[in-house]
């Protein structure tokens, strides 16, 4: 297996952790309600920890970086999770559908990662989805409780699933690996895992009354994955490592 | 490192570093030891060259994110070096994955008393019922409901009773 093609899969799949699990500890003080303030937090909490697992085993077993490094150190450029991710909180609706779609598609990912023939990678995801199963259930709880709520609860769902859906598409952005990494047996691929999403979130969707929108496939939001990026990044990376870079040889 | 005698040392056995881990507790559940937990995977004492004896305990996390595990990694090598080791190598990793299910089940009495609901057996998909089922450590009514996934800690759930009118956290099955 070329190790080039398993850096970029953990590369992304770490970054995309990291940056949602600095968003969602965004709404740490300021959640809707006490349970949602925690709620958040607490997944900010499992997504940062998952990010540093992913870290370790590239730093580990793949020779890179120490994982303080690869989260706090790297340019922006070389961040490799989807746009999706970075965009800002906004209001309480776009952050529970968000996560209900970004956390459906990472636990399927996990999910067929356990079938990984690269064994590190699989001994992590049978670990996390069982972490992760916590979030989705989280999200179908609230996307339905919503979606079945006023008319301005339905709305604000229907408005920003449709705000969101160009974003998610984007999650399953190809990299130039991604054959060798399917003929590796290392991921079954992209296609297979959106085939999986959409199975798995058009009943949900359905039962709170939201619809999927059609969109033409030149909206899909790319770029993340090959290191281009929203106006939104740099500012978040710049802030999650401001007090790092007051002292950038610290020892803490 | 301070010396020790070396007779001192044969004696040391993997079944009284087992013992001395009992003391070692998780520091987010004080009334757990991380042998209740089902957190240690393997104990060896190794002797790289005569003389010189070396215990590696290896450890599973039970949250990936889990910010405790630095703080119980020390606290193993700490204790376990008081029995009179060269060196204490505590590993951390996912060979052996950690679910609720390893929890012993007299742990789970002990959480029970400590007022935190005890993870039901899982073995294999978590199911609804599993999920619903939690019976209140207070009153011990059954009647209780899911109020958050997420508590004080990554592992807990917060819960209410209608019995008893009261909240209380649960230990997450996982």
């Amino acid at each position: 297996m070329n190790n080039e093609a398993l850096k970029d899969l953990l590369y992304k799949m770490a970054d995309d952790a990291l940056i949602i699990g600095h968003r969602n500890s965004e709404w740490t003080g300021i959640g809707p309600m006490l349970e949602e303030d925690l709620a958040f937090s607490s997944m900010a909490q499992d997504k940062i920890g998952h990010a540093v697992a992913l870290y370790k085993i590239l730093h580990e077993v793949l020779g890179e970086a120490d994982p303080d490094t690869l989260g706090f150190k790297r340019e922006e450029k070389d961040f490799k999770c989807c746009q999706f991710i970075e965009q800002p909180i906004g209001e309480y609706d776009f952050s529970i559908v968000r996560q209900f779609l970004f956390d459906h598609a990472e636990h399927i990912r996990y999910e067929l990662l356990t079938q990984s023939s690269f064994q590190p990678l699989a001994q992590l995801a049978k670990k996390i989805r069982g972490e992760i199963k916590y979030h989705v259930m989280h999200a179908d709880t609230f996307i339905k409780q919503l979606g079945n709520g006023t008319e301005e609860s339905k709305a604000r769902l229907q408005s920003s699933l449709n705000h969101a859906w160009p974003f998610a598409l984007g999650i399953f952005e190809k990299s130039e690996f991604e054959s060798a990494l399917i003929e590796a047996e290392v991921f079954v691929g992209e296609d297979e895992l959106k085939k999986r999403w959409l199975l798995k979130i058009s009943p949900v969707l359905e039962s709170a009354n939201l619809k999927i929108p059609a969109i033409n496939e030149s909206k899909i939001v790319y770029g993340g994955r090959k290191g281009f990026h929203s106006e939104y990044l740099k500012p978040l990376l710049e802030e999650m490592t401001e007090v790092l870079r007051t002292d950038i040889n610290a020892e803490w | 490192m301070v010396e020790q005698t070396t007779d001192y040392k044969k004696h040391i056995t993997e079944s009284i570093v087992w013992e001395i881990l009992e003391t070692v507790k998780d520091p987010e559940i004080p009334v757990l030891s991380v042998v209740d937990m089902g957190m240690i995977t393997a104990v060896q004492i190794r002797n790289p060259i005569s003389e010189i004896q070396i215990a590696e305990i290896t450890m599973t996390p039970t949250f990936v994110g889990c910010p405790a595990i630095d703080v119980i990694k020390k606290s193993i090598r700490e204790e376990v070096l008081k029995l009179g080791f060269d060196e204490v190598e505590v590993k951390v990793d996912f060979e052996t994955t950690w679910t609720s299910d390893r929890m012993r089940s007299e742990a789970k009495i002990k959480l029970e008393k400590f007022g935190l609901a005890p993870p039901p057996l899982i073995e294999g998909e978590l199911t609804e019922e599993q999920l619903n089922n939690v019976r209140c450590p207070h009153c011990r009514s059954t009647d209780t409901t899911l109020r958050s996934a997420f508590g004080s800690t990554l592992c807990r759930a917060i819960r209410f009773c209608f019995s008893c009118k009261q909240g209380f956290e649960q230990f997450k099955p996982v």
